[in-house]
């Protein structure tokens, strides 16, 4: 076949694609990275449900994916508006669903929490809305997780029974939308089909019960590449800081599970050099109960589950100068926030109320003046007070934090690579 | 009509849907396993088009269906007593259906009645200027069993201004077939150049040009083609379609009759919102009478032309009114935008190259087939030619239809109206644009640039809603906002998430626990939307938000903090509820 050619320029690079291809597909030919969720392979008509990949096309903010090569194309893939947009919507994604990703089998596999770390996103900007959504378990071998589900079409428009039937499709309109499964339908697909379902959505909301296709943490296949490497304590002495003045630093774990701490304990002997360059004042690693002192950085673990968080981070932003949310917890929630798609009431009645757990005559719900009262549901720090900073992940990694750390306090400038980015 | 004899085409799902939804009020499980089995298509598939549109109802409703416009014009005109009086009268909820059966209550987008609100669809029929004690006669009526037609309201159009300054365009007297005998003695290409030379745009609110798109689908090669009428007017505020469809449908038909002449088409289709469903047998009967005079049919004016009209109806989805949307929901699908790979003057009904005109624009074809671009274009500016339609409701004296000469100034409009003490107008609909006093001196037209830098020139598609100073702007946003959260499809991402996170920042301002900045980051927030929404809603939906803050810096001046509050007693109100009631 005769394969007409134009002329096209992505960020100012000219090069020859194929007419009537998609520009997505015509830029990945030719080495262009242009990066998208719902587009999975050249179908007409292309999903265009994402967004993610939306460029400038000679001057005009349009998708990649549903826009043809044209002579004279000019694309813009990566100025500061179009990477705002993209990561803009990635962390509307992040917010709409409920993305609890230590306790998703597609953490290390999924292409939205991919998409995050390419990005670098460290928090969403729009605060997460924690609707409750259904899990439908009713299928035989599909487990559907909406909460997990971006609405990308690909199971809608992928899908079939071997008669081309529908096995998915859309429901509902608007933010009540949601993707719908005809059990029927489902049966007739072949063990394969399941599979190749499962593996076809982006997220983990198509699973294949009893398939579970995780994979240890360094084989996933977004996973860290196993020679990075971690903090060596040579590098830490060239930071020190001139004046010999020693920062003062302060930490603390509100509602969360002490990871964080753990993995700030993960930097090692090379605490010891940390020890040379700052002095730990209240923190649970010196066992500081109280503030003695103002402090350069104050170091928040855990989100705001009761009074007591709120008022241990009101006096944190009241004795730091700096305040840095460190993990998933701080940021948005994390993991405790799982309750917050349930009224309050619900949750203490489950624990203490109608648990098979709790004894016989001990159905009450703890209340004493002196222990914390738990708030309505679980607050990110950024709820509460002014951030300064983020250090994402479920634990953050000892490198990131420690770069980061550095960075904010020494003005080191080092980059936190993609490798160390980790959300799980 | 029945569909009951065979039900084997796709494309009438929607037509299959109505007629289980007015023979037993909804529709039920049994239907769509048959419709499933039917059609050969899974019944997922069927129940994702149900629940697509909000008049498919899958519980049974009562024998009447009362559909309560919540406009922000319904509300301005005092709906809140008028639901209370619906639910005491019917002694059930909104969104319930009472035990008895007889009556279910919804609430819904605009109906089209701006000028009579408050106002409702009992069984798709109109009930306008309701009040409470009006409610209770009706309900009481319909209770003793009385025919709900003879208490119906016949719709007075009020037609408040005809370009009197010079002479009316769409609203001179309209002869049947005047425009279709200019239309044959033109070669196709002579109407282009018409249409053209005419200047005319899109008359729905998105100004393509008129004469390019029917070029286009001309120049596309197929054995089929069609001609599709959106009378789909969502827009709140907008009612000028449903005027047009009632007063003179016959020049809509001629419109639509000249898209095919001129890209050589055969088929022509109404899609007509279900809120109109009351005009159907009009139209229908202006259809019927068309053929009995050979207007359509087969070679009509014997001229080797043919060509059909028939009508579809919607059911509830604003975004339908968007081209790509309209022509799924016409296949039979849910009314989501298309990506545009291709556009409908290539690929549009059934793949097929079709013309997707408004209501008025096709009037306004149908016009200057009869009176010749010249005539029409010794009215308006140099840059928008002719006149326009504009529904004006809202805080004005004489809310209704004025066709306005193209290049009038927003004051112009407002004394015309008679509107007083105007302190917010919402121009274009909620997708469009707010002007406040500062903009009283813009002149209306069809183009967004002004040579004229003293008036300059402000674009609109008709609906204008007016506000006076009593009226509260936060609940003109928060009516707005809930708009485009209710009626945004879900496809694309920025504008389903995007819509309602602005929701609830909203919400948050409205309740004096947003900051300063948080008031601004909506701003940021608009523009991922306008950026990288999939169709013109989205794009378009944050355009009042963006607009308020702008222009009226002293309401959120006085809303917004300094610095983060968080409210610690109102998060521990559920706790202490809790312990106390254990």
């Amino acid at each position: 076949m005769d394969l007409r050619r134009v002329n096209i320029k992505i960020d100012g690079k000219e090069f020859e694609a194929i007419e009537g291809q998609s520009l997505i597909e015509a830029a990945k030919n030719n080495g262009f990275y242009i990066p998208t969720l719902c587009h999975f392979k050249e179908i007409y008509p292309p999903l265009g449900t994402c967004r993610v990949c939306t460029v400038n096309i000679n001057g005009k903010p349009d998708t990649a994916c549903t826009r043809k090569v044209f002579d004279g194309m000019e694309v813009e893939v990566n100025t500061p508006e179009v990477l705002d947009n993209r990561k803009a919507i990635v962390e509307m994604l992040f917010a709409e669903g409920n993305h609890y990703c230590p306790a998703c089998a597609k953490s290390g596999d999924c292409e939205l929490q991919r998409k995050g770390y390419e990005l670098g996103i460290s928090s969403s900007r729009f605060p997460h809305l924690f609707e409750e959504r259904p899990r439908d378990f009713k299928d035989d071998r599909i487990f559907l997780e909406h909460n997990r589900c971006i609405l990308c079409k690909r199971c809608v428009h992928e899908v079939k029974t071997n008669k081309g039937e529908n096995v998915f499709y859309f429901q509902n309109r608007g933010h009540k939308m949601l993707v719908g499964m005809d059990y029927e339908k489902a049966a007739e697909l072949t063990d394969e089909q399941v599979l190749e379902a499962a593996k076809l959505c982006p997220v983990g909301a198509i699973i294949a019960k009893g398939k579970c296709t995780a994979k240890p943490f360094g084989d996933r296949k977004f996973d860290v590449d196993k020679n990075i490497k971690w903090i060596q304590s040579d590098d830490l002495e060239l930071d020190i800081p001139k004046d010999g003045k020693k920062k003062i630093v302060a930490t603390t774990s509100l509602a969360g599970c002490f990871g964080c701490h753990m993995s700030l304990l993960d930097i090692d002997l090379g605490l010891l050099d940390v020890l040379e360059l700052v002095e730990f004042n209240k923190s649970p690693l010196t066992d500081i109960k109280k503030f003695t002192k103002e402090c350069d950085i104050g170091i928040i673990e855990g989100g705001v589950a009761n009074s007591e968080n709120f008022e241990v981070l009101k006096e944190f932003r009241k004795k730091c100068k700096i305040v840095v949310a460190l993990g998933e917890c701080s940021i948005w929630g994390g993991m405790p926030a799982m309750r917050n798609t349930l009224p309050l009431k619900e949750c203490l009645e489950e624990a203490y109320l109608n648990s098979i757990s709790s004894e016989n005559d001990e159905h009450v719900i703890p209340y004493h003046e002196d222990i914390p009262k738990l708030l309505d549901k679980v607050y990110s720090v950024s709820d509460i007070i002014k951030i300064d900073y983020y250090i994402p992940g479920c634990p953050p990694n000892a490198d990131h934090i420690w770069k980061a750390v550095k960075n904010i306090l020494f003005g080191a400038g080092e980059k936190v690579a993609y490798e160390e980015f980790k959300y799980d | 009509m029945e569909y009951t004899a065979i039900r084997n085409e796709r494309t009438q799902l929607l037509n299959y849907l109505w007629d289980f939804q007015d023979k037993n009020g909804y529709i039920s499980t049994s239907d769509i396993r048959k419709l499933s089995k039917e059609l050969g298509i899974s019944w997922i598939e069927i129940e994702g088009v149900i629940s697509f549109y909000h008049f498919f109802k899958r519980k049974p409703t009562g024998k009447y269906t009362i559909y309560l416009n919540n406009s922000i014009i319904s509300e301005i005109k005092g709906v809140k007593k008028i639901k209370d009086a619906f639910e005491k009268e019917t002694e059930t909820i909104f969104g319930e259906t009472d035990p008895t059966g007889t009556f279910s209550l919804f609430e819904t987008s605009c109906i089209g009645l701006s000028e009579h609100e408050p106002a409702a669809l009992i069984n798709f029929r109109p009930f306008i200027n309701l009040s409470p004690k009006r409610v209770k006669d009706i309900i009481s009526h319909l209770k003793a069993g009385g025919d709900i037609d003879t208490i119906k309201d016949e719709i007075t159009d009020f037609i408040r201004y005809k370009n009197d300054k010079g002479e009316p365009v769409i609203f001179r007297e309209y002869k049947v077939g005047e425009s279709i005998l200019n239309l044959v003695k033109k070669h196709p290409e002579e109407v282009i150049q018409e249409i053209k030379d005419s200047g005319l745009s899109g008359r729905g609110g998105a100004f393509f040009p008129t004469g390019m798109k029917w070029e286009f689908a001309r120049r596309s090669q197929s054995m089929q083609k069609y001609v599709i009428c959106n009378a789909d007017e969502g827009e709140p505020g907008t009612f000028k379609d449903r005027v047009l469809l009632n007063q003179m449908p016959g020049l809509v038909l001629e419109g639509m009759i000249a898209g095919g002449y001129t890209i050589g088409a055969t088929k022509g289709i109404i899609y007509l919102r279900a809120e109109y469903r009351f005009l159907k047998k009009k139209i229908q009967d202006t259809i019927d009478n068309f053929y009995q005079i050979g207007l359509l049919g087969e070679n009509i004016l014997g001229k080797n032309f043919d060509f059909d009209i028939s009508i579809m109806s919607g059911a509830g989805a604003y975004v339908c009114g968007e081209e790509t949307s309209l022509i799924e929901s016409l296949e039979g699908k849910r009314g989501g935008p298309r990506t545009k790979v291709y556009f409908p003057v290539e690929k549009g009904y059934l793949e097929k190259p079709t013309i997707v005109n408004n209501v008025e624009t096709l009037c306004a074809v149908a016009r200057i087939i009869e009176l010749g671009a010249d005539n029409y274009n010794n009215k308006g500016t140099e840059d928008s030619k002719g006149t326009k339609l504009l529904s004006i409701s809202g805080n004005c004296k004489k809310p209704g239809i004025y066709e306005i000469e193209w290049g009038i100034t927003v004051e112009e409009m407002l004394s015309l109206c008679e509107a007083e003490d105007v302190n917010y107008i919402q121009f274009n609909g909620p997708a469009g644009t707010v002007l406040t006093k500062d903009d009283f001196h813009h002149r209306i037209s069809g183009t967004e640039n002004s040579k004229n830098e003293k008036n300059p020139y402000i674009r609109c598609g008709g609906s204008v809603m007016i506000f006076n100073s009593k009226v509260d702007i936060f609940d003109i946003l928060t009516n707005f906002s809930n708009f485009f959260i209710a009626e945004s499809c879900g496809l694309c991402t920025p504008c389903r998430a995007g819509n309602y996170l602005i929701g609830k920042r909203l919400e948050k301002i409205k309740n004096g626990e947003a900051t300063f900045e948080e008031i601004e980051e909506i701003k940021s927030w608009a523009k991922v939307l306008r950026d990288t929404s999939r169709c013109g809603l989205g794009k378009t939906s944050t355009n009042f938000i963006v607009d308020a803050i702008d222009k009226f810096p002293e309401i959120f001046k006085k809303v917004g903090l300094k610095d983060k509050e968080f409210n610690l007693s109102a998060a521990l109100n559920d706790y202490y509820d809790t312990v106390k009631n254990n």
